[in-house]
């Protein structure tokens, strides 16, 4: 019998950061980190003496082998003049950044620290996309490589139990890819800032430069369907469902809830958290859900006591198309085998009762695998002390938001909520 | 039988000669391959070494066009795809596995619900030979 959860004592965001995402042959993982770490600390809106932070959780799935350089802690803490104070390096592969925010918070609940900088980087360009994939295929579940599956390749499984289950088919992993490319031109940050739209006039304004034959697709939708533009990967994922690899970094800046006030009048405040496990495809009970992601979403809903209706707007682990919408059902937005239906009505555009990945999302803003955990922490920020510029979502008295983090296959999920007080 | 461990090394030795071997929990009958040393279900350590029929059907599948390198010097490519699948046993539990005999080319043409028997590919990694789980129509 489990006891309710609680912290030890409350929590607030006071501070944010993310660099740009993209692939960037010129910079690193630190200078990359320095950027975010830089915007957090101007964004604490009564400042803050870098000095009084009183330790350092950083999440890095992999850089060990992206480039060649393991034990992150001590750098980072190097980096931004920490040393001598705790710095400690969190890994859940595409969710490290999360636990790095999770580690931070515990700290502080637990009375321990006062003031924690949590996120992560990542840096996977400087190799060939064959050693990246190679790289990410380690956080696979065992048994899964052998059988020569590939990252895409799980979510495509994924996928074709979800279409068996709900009759859902490709057509409706498009209108996910629609919309992420639809929000991500209002992110400056965003790796891929384009709608399909864009897409299609650029490759049309490629052809006609080179003196090639002119491409024409009627619309976005059968843009995506052309294998020309939009080649499977891994069935049915194809090109455009998957997201890029990403260099980035991102951070946010957490102290006692009893002093959030000292540093700004719009604190976030960390009100609800979790965090699940899940077993590989071959022990899943049900291969079209994440129970990792259901087991976090209802541990952050306890702690809270908030329902999924009560979610305002939310960033959602889309690595894939279709962990948007198999997550969009087990988070509860949706009831099973109504994601797919609420993305093709609109529900979860920027404009919807029910926005999903305003940023972007992984599929467009990028997805440095450390650094998303706290990105997306970093877009909900934005958002709820309605900062986020163009890509603001319309709602009044926006107070809560929320972030889903996946690591791996779903071996390790995370949900967060978040809620602006004042 | 009894003292052979219930780890990833002994299934990959019975792999080797053309058994698809799995673990059962003596107290709650629970069945499992890959085998476990440990009942998730009751939590008993009291395991037996079971042989799988080999006999099962399409749970989930991917066809993959841009595979990892071992795949690659078997000739997958573009051009050429290979389905990876999820394949429930007669006995129950789930199996990964390489699914072969399919029209690859046509996703759409690959059901969830094939029935598939065991097969056993073998893959020379220089010292040693690797066999790799598949299944194919039965």
């Amino acid at each position: 019998m489990q006891r309710k959860r609680k912290l030890g004592r409350g929590v607030a965001i006071v501070g944010a950061g993310m660099s740009k995402f993209g692939m960037f042959r010129d910079r690193d993982t630190k200078d990359l980190f320095l950027e975010a770490f830089n915007e957090a600390m101007a964004s604490v809106d009564k400042g803050m003496d870098p000095n009084d932070i009183d330790a350092i959780y950083f999440g890095n799935f992999s850089n060990d082998f992206f480039v060649h350089q393991a034990h992150w802690g001590p750098i980072i803490s190097d980096l931004i003049g920490n040393v001598p104070k705790a710095s400690t390096r969190t890994e859940g592969a595409c969710a490290s950044g999360a636990l790095a925010l999770r580690e931070g918070v515990f700290a502080i609940a637990s009375g321990f620290y006062d003031i924690v900088l949590a996120g992560g980087a990542e840096q996977l360009s400087k190799l060939p996309t064959e050693k990246v994939t190679e790289g990410l295929a380690l956080a696979t579940s065992p048994y899964e490589g052998k059988a020569g599956f590939t990252f895409p390749g799980v979510f495509g499984a994924t996928a074709s139990a979800y279409f068996k289950k709900y009759g859902a088919n490709r057509e409706h992993l498009m209108n996910v890819t629609i919309k992420s490319h639809n929000n991500a031109p209002l992110n400056p940050k965003a790796q891929f800032p384009q709608s399909i739209s864009d897409v299609m006039k650029d490759k049309v304004q490629r052809a006609i430069d080179k003196g090639k034959p002119v491409p024409v697709w009627k619309d976005e939708r059968e843009f995506l369907r052309d294998p020309l533009v939009n080649p499977v990967v891994a069935w049915p994922m194809h090109l455009f469902d998957c997201s890029p690899i990403s260099d980035g970094g991102s951070c946010v800046i957490m102290v006692a809830e009893e002093l959030a006030r000292n540093f700004t009048d719009a604190p976030l405040h960390v009100i609800g958290l979790g965090q699940g496990s899940g077993s590989g495809l071959h022990a899943k009970e049900d291969l079209a859900s994440f129970e990792a992601t259901k087991y976090a979403a209802r541990e952050a809903y306890e702690l809270s006591g908030l329902r999924p209706d009560d979610v305002q707007v939310c960033e959602v682990h889309d690595c894939f198309s279709i962990a948007e919408i198999v997550h969009l059902e087990d988070l509860g937005f949706f009831a099973p085998g109504q994601g797919y239906k609420a993305v093709e009505e609109g529900l979860t555009q920027r404009d919807g009762p029910k926005p999903i990945n305003t940023s972007g999302g992984l599929k467009c803003k990028g997805h440095p695998i450390g650094a998303t955990g706290t990105a997306q922490i970093y877009e909900i920020w934005k958002q709820l002390r309605g900062e986020a510029g163009e890509r603001q979502v319309p709602i009044d008295s926006l107070r809560i938001g929320a972030a889903h983090n996946l690591g791996g296959t779903g071996g390790t999920c995370t949900f967060t909520i978040l809620e602006r007080r004042g | 039988m009894t003292n052979i461990p219930f780890n990833d090394t002994s299934y990959e030795r019975f792999l080797n000669e053309n058994k698809l071997m799995g673990s059962k929990c003596a107290q709650c009958g629970a069945v499992y391959a890959p085998p476990r040393p440990v009942c998730i279900k009751c939590h008993s350590g009291s395991m037996e070494w079971l042989e799988m029929s080999g006999k099962g059907k399409l749970s989930a599948f991917t066809c993959i066009a841009v595979g990892p390198p071992a795949m690659c010097n078997e000739g997958y490519d573009r051009n050429n795809p290979y389905c990876s699948g999820v394949v429930e046993l007669d006995e129950g539990a789930r199996v990964v596995a390489r699914i072969n005999g399919m029209n690859t080319k046509i996703p759409e043409s690959i059901n969830i619900g094939t029935l598939l028997k065991v097969a056993f590919l073998r893959r020379d990694e220089g010292d040693r030979v690797e066999t790799i789980l598949a299944f194919e129509p039965l």
